[in-house]
């Protein structure tokens, strides 16, 4: 009845578990207890839950990415404290399979819950508003995207508290994954979750593809387009061509475990080396699918606060085209040490070095944006500049990686790990975290608190270097990665800078909590109120609607002129918003409880798959497909708004902005 | 906050130049022997020339920063200001440049640096054969021509080149000598090469750099580099254990276990390892003189291929 599942598998015997357990339920209820308290079920399911808005489902996903921060960076700092006890002997207080699951857990979660949701979340928010768009191309399959993306964080966090995680590492390579070495149900909880959230990423892939070919404001031609929605662009492209592959090497994965199959087995013809060659073809433009959107934030950030167009930006869009393009021939670069010849490792090490070259030009292009500018040393150009300077590091321990013969004594290292970490933490989270303080104002209508956002820079910029450049110099005293215990005496002492680092960093998100809280406590004060929707002196149409937008972004669609297209209507005089009409009623998408169903249904699905409740599993299967059918013979999918409530909405919003002016 | 900012540069830069200095003793920048040496002018050239536009971009990133900062009304403001074709030209030709070097050296350096390509030691000296399996978890270390084979410890003579070829019969792992040079993955039913040598006597530290599972940190081995009339002593004392490896000892051995002790093994099954490639391979393994697959007479015969 309830397959493989069994009380034996709730893991009552591991206190840190059982603690966490008790902490998540107690959290858990109080926060119901609370919804219910204040009575905002209904506002919740109505407003956000079914929401095809792209704005609010841009929150719902940051929610999401700042839940599994707070996951992954546990996970972190439990195994950095690990590290630095246990030494000579000393077993350390996470035994293997405790510490497998949790470097395991911690790169999927950073990766696909963390980055990719925060990722999901700028496109979101900034895209449909920066190319004069009223929603995406298709408002419901973003929810959906948002979804499926949340069941596969709440599944594997299920994996804490029932059964077991993966032990196999981020990629989970076979043949350690396949069920001869990995019977339990870890391996199973990560295909499910990877396979589910993947559903939702892809969507989104071509949902934001299509919505920037198509949904651009009239004049927008591809050489007038934001440099963020470049990016996004060129990362749609990305996610459309990588996670199908992804999807293959996971299912294929899958395939062997459920049905005895050979793909990657050691025997029966099976190859582990197609699995390491399927999963970077995915991997590796995974990591610019994450880092391309970062670059866009900061070719926003950096002109805005040096008060000047940003540098080049032709050479910006040829540039983020190229990383596009080189970044599907480099996959080889992870697995140098597989035994290819001296060819084949030659041209993909030259490959990946080539794809500095364009990553140089745009660090150098936001360097000359600054020149000869007025920089605002506002919290964003903190994290651009700790970015710029974080980063280049990272790149050129990238290129000495890149080169096969060096790999050789650094591949799978702590180098390894220490210039991953560079690069993500330098130029993903840092990009994420600056966008966030960017466009905060714009989609809650106050701005984040500025002290606290600079002590957050502090804490993460420090604590980043205190936590990561023990791990080069590990990586040259030969340390391999996901060691739970060693020996070797020189190790020790950098180990324990590295804690100090994590340390830090864990001070600097309790300041971005703290940044939270107390921006919202003040988000009343006149100097936090964004009444104007233009609190940085913005570039692009973004900032041309009031802050939160309304429903349908623009009353009117802004035509535009020149890029910088809000810029160049300030400077010219031209009335972006045409305030006073005549106004015309707004065609709207609406709310859809499929969405939440379609996730509910794939949750459940994949439980029942990884415990082998066939039953339960047909269940999900069934409710899945008969939500998507309902779904599509809906004709009742669309809403008007009256042109005298756009004339109301917009009035309301003119009347601020010349109350503002007068003052 | 400026100050601070200035501060934090200032350690960063503090940070940096402890690498080289401190440098000296880590493994991977004090190698024993000649591959190591070669990688280590490797990684020392590469990062030269890398830091020639490393250290100017962190540079102009904190100076363009703070000379133009809003308060400094006296630095020029260009509102409009935002192409020039020199910078352009600069920005695209210098790294190009520093590329089009690196990447001869890649190419220089990938075959130079072939862990399948004899050391230019084997022209006159005959190399060390040594067969390598990774078990679950530890290393096996069969020596062909000696008949002997050995767990979790590897003995080489000094100013011998050693010819490793690696497979697995467990999961996949990698084969790495930090102060001798390059790793290479150990994968079940593949061989792979490596040839190293080292030119010092010692003790240094072997491992997995591949991760595979629960006894992965414990699956050390010790690589004793002597001089050769000590390394035909331990030869013997090999010789003299009383186990030996065979059809019955070998599946034991082979089954998981954790943080193994050092085994000899006086005797070895003549071709163990060709049966441990061949039985992922319907009984064929690659002949790496001809590259031709050819059968392997088992005496393993009971070895089930799914264990």
């Amino acid at each position: 009845m309830l397959g493989r599942l069994s009380f034996a598998d709730i893991p009552l015997d591991v206190p840190i578990l059982v603690g966490t357990f008790l902490g998540v339920a107690i959290a858990g209820i109080a926060v119901l207890g609370l919804i219910t308290y204040f009575g905002k079920w209904g506002y919740l399911w109505k407003e956000w839950l079914t929401s095809v808005d792209h704005k609010r489902l841009a929150v719902m996903y940051v929610v999401v990415a700042l839940l599994a921060l707070v996951r992954g960076f546990a996970d972190a700092i439990m195994m950095r404290t690990q590290l630095a006890l246990a030494y000579a002997g000393n077993p350390g207080y996470l035994p293997p399979h405790h510490y497998d699951q949790i470097f395991s857990a911690h790169g999927t979660i950073m990766i696909f819950f963390m980055a990719m949701a925060f990722m999901t979340a700028l496109f979101n928010f900034v895209v449909p508003l920066q190319i004069g768009a009223r929603d995406v191309a298709f408002p419901f399959l973003n929810n959906l995207s948002f979804w499926m993306t949340a069941v596969a964080f709440a599944l594997i966090n299920v994996s804490l508290f029932i059964g077991e995680f993966s032990q196999c590492g981020w990629l989970a390579y076979p043949p350690l994954s396949e069920n001869q070495f990995s019977p339990g149900v870890g391996v199973d909880y990560y295909i499910w979750a990877v396979q589910i959230s993947g559903v939702g990423t892809l969507l989104t892939g071509v949902n934001f593809f299509v919505t920037i070919v198509k949904m651009r404001a009239p004049g927008m031609t591809w050489m007038k387009i934001p440099v963020f929605t470049w990016t996004a662009f060129c990362a749609s492209v990305l996610i459309m061509i990588a996670f199908p592959v992804l999807t293959v090497a996971i299912a294929l994965l899958g395939l062997d475990r459920y049905f005895g199959m050979h793909f990657f087995t050691n025997d029966g013809g099976g190859n582990q080396m197609l699995y390491l060659s399927l999963i970077w073809t995915w991997g590796h433009p995974e990591v610019y699918i994450l880092v391309i959107p970062a670059f866009g934030v900061f070719s926003e950030v950096v002109p805005a606060f040096s008060q000047k167009p940003i540098f080049g930006y032709a050479t910006m869009v040829y540039a983020t085209c190229a990383i596009m393009v080189l970044s599907f021939v480099v996959w080889v670069h992870h697995f140098f040490t597989m035994g290819a010849g001296a060819d084949v490792n030659a041209f993909f090490g030259i490959a990946t070095m080539i794809i500095s070259i364009p990553t140089g030009v745009k660090l150098f292009n936001w360097l000359f944006t600054m020149y000869k500018g007025r920089v605002e040393f506002h919290a964003t150009m903190y994290w651009a500049v700790g970015f710029m300077i974080t980063f280049t590091i990272g790149g050129m321990t990238g290129v000495m990686m890149a080169i096969p013969a060096a790999d050789f004594v650094l591949h799978n290292s702590l180098f390894l790990i220490a210039h991953f970490h560079n690069v993500i933490i330098g130029g993903v989270y840092f990009g994420y975290i600056c966008g966030m303080n960017f466009w905060f104002p714009k989609v809650f209508g106050f701005k984040l608190n500025e002290t606290w956002g600079k002590r957050a820079f502090w804490c993460w910029f420090v604590g980043f270097y205190f936590a990561f450049v023990p791990l080069y110099v590990l990586g040259f005293e030969g340390m391999t990665r996901r060691l739970n215990h060693y020996s070797n005496p020189a190790w020790h002492p950098w180990l324990l800078i590295a804690e100090i680092g994590a340390v830090m960093i864990l001070f600097g998100i309790v300041c971005q909590v703290t940044q939270l809280y107390v921006s919202i406590r003040d988000m009343n004060l006149a100097e936090n109120r964004d009444v104007t929707g233009d609190p940085w002196n913005g570039r692009s149409l973004e900032w041309s609607t009031s802050s939160p937008p309304p429903p349908y972004n623009f009353a009117i669609v802004p035509h535009v002129h020149e890029f910088d297209a809000f810029m160049h209507d300030k400077e010219n005089g031209i009335d972006t918003r045409q305030a006073g009409g005549p106004y015309q009623p707004i065609h709207m998408p609406k709310n859809t409880a499929a969405g939440f169903l379609v996730g509910a249904f794939s949750f459940v699905l994949g439980f029942a798959a990884i415990w082998y409740i066939w039953w339960l599993a047909a269940i999900g299967l069934v409710g899945v497909f008969a939500t998507v059918i309902a779904r599509s013979a809906n004709q009742d999918v669309d809403y008007y708004i009256p042109a005298e409530e756009v004339a109301r909405i917009e009035n309301e919003h003119s009347r601020k902005l010349m109350a503002q002016a007068a003052e | 906050m400026r100050n601070k900012y200035l501060k934090g540069a200032a350690r960063l830069a503090g940070l940096a130049s402890v690498l080289p200095l401190a440098g000296c003793d880590w493994d991977i920048l004090d190698p024993k022997g000649p591959v190591g040496d070669q990688l280590k002018t490797l990684i020392v050239e590469s990062t030269v020339a890398m830091l020639i536009v490393v250290v100017p971009t962190i540079i102009m990133a904190c100076y363009f920063a703070w000379k133009y900062r809003e308060s400094n009304t006296d630095a020029e403001y260009l509102p409009k200001w935002c192409h020039s074709n020199k910078i352009e030209a600069a920005i695209w030709g210098i790294p190009t440049l520093i590329i089009i070097y690196l990447a001869v050296i890649t190419y220089q350096t990938c075959h130079s640096l072939d862990p399948y390509r004899p050391l230019d030691a084997e022209a006159t000296t005959k190399p060390l054969e040594v067969e390598v399996v990774a078990l679950d978890w530890k290393w096996l270390f069969i020596y062909p021509n000696e008949g002997i084979a050995t767990v979790n410890q590897l003995a080489i003579p000094v100013n011998t080149p050693v010819h490793f070829v690696i497979t697995s019969d467990a999961v996949m792992n990698s084969f790495f000598i930090p102060r001798l040079g390059s790793m290479i993955y150990a994968m079940a039913g593949m061989q792979t090469q490596l040839h190293l040598m080292a030119t010092e006597a010692g003790d240094y530290l072997g491992e997995s750099a591949n991760y595979s599972g629960r006894g992965f940190s414990d699956m050390e081995f010790r690589t004793l580099a002597m001089p050769q009339d000590q390394y035909a002593a331990w030869v013997e004392k090999v010789r003299s254990s009383s186990d030996q490896l065979d059809d019955q000892t070998y599946p034991r051995l082979a089954a998981p276990s954790e943080a193994e002790p050092v085994k000899y093994y006086s005797h070895v099954e003549p071709n163990l390892f060709d049966q441990i490639v061949a039985k992922y391979n319907n009984g064929m393994v690659m002949d790496k003189s001809t590259g031709k697959m050819i059968h392997v007479q088992s005496a393993m015969s009971d070895m089930n291929m799914k264990e």
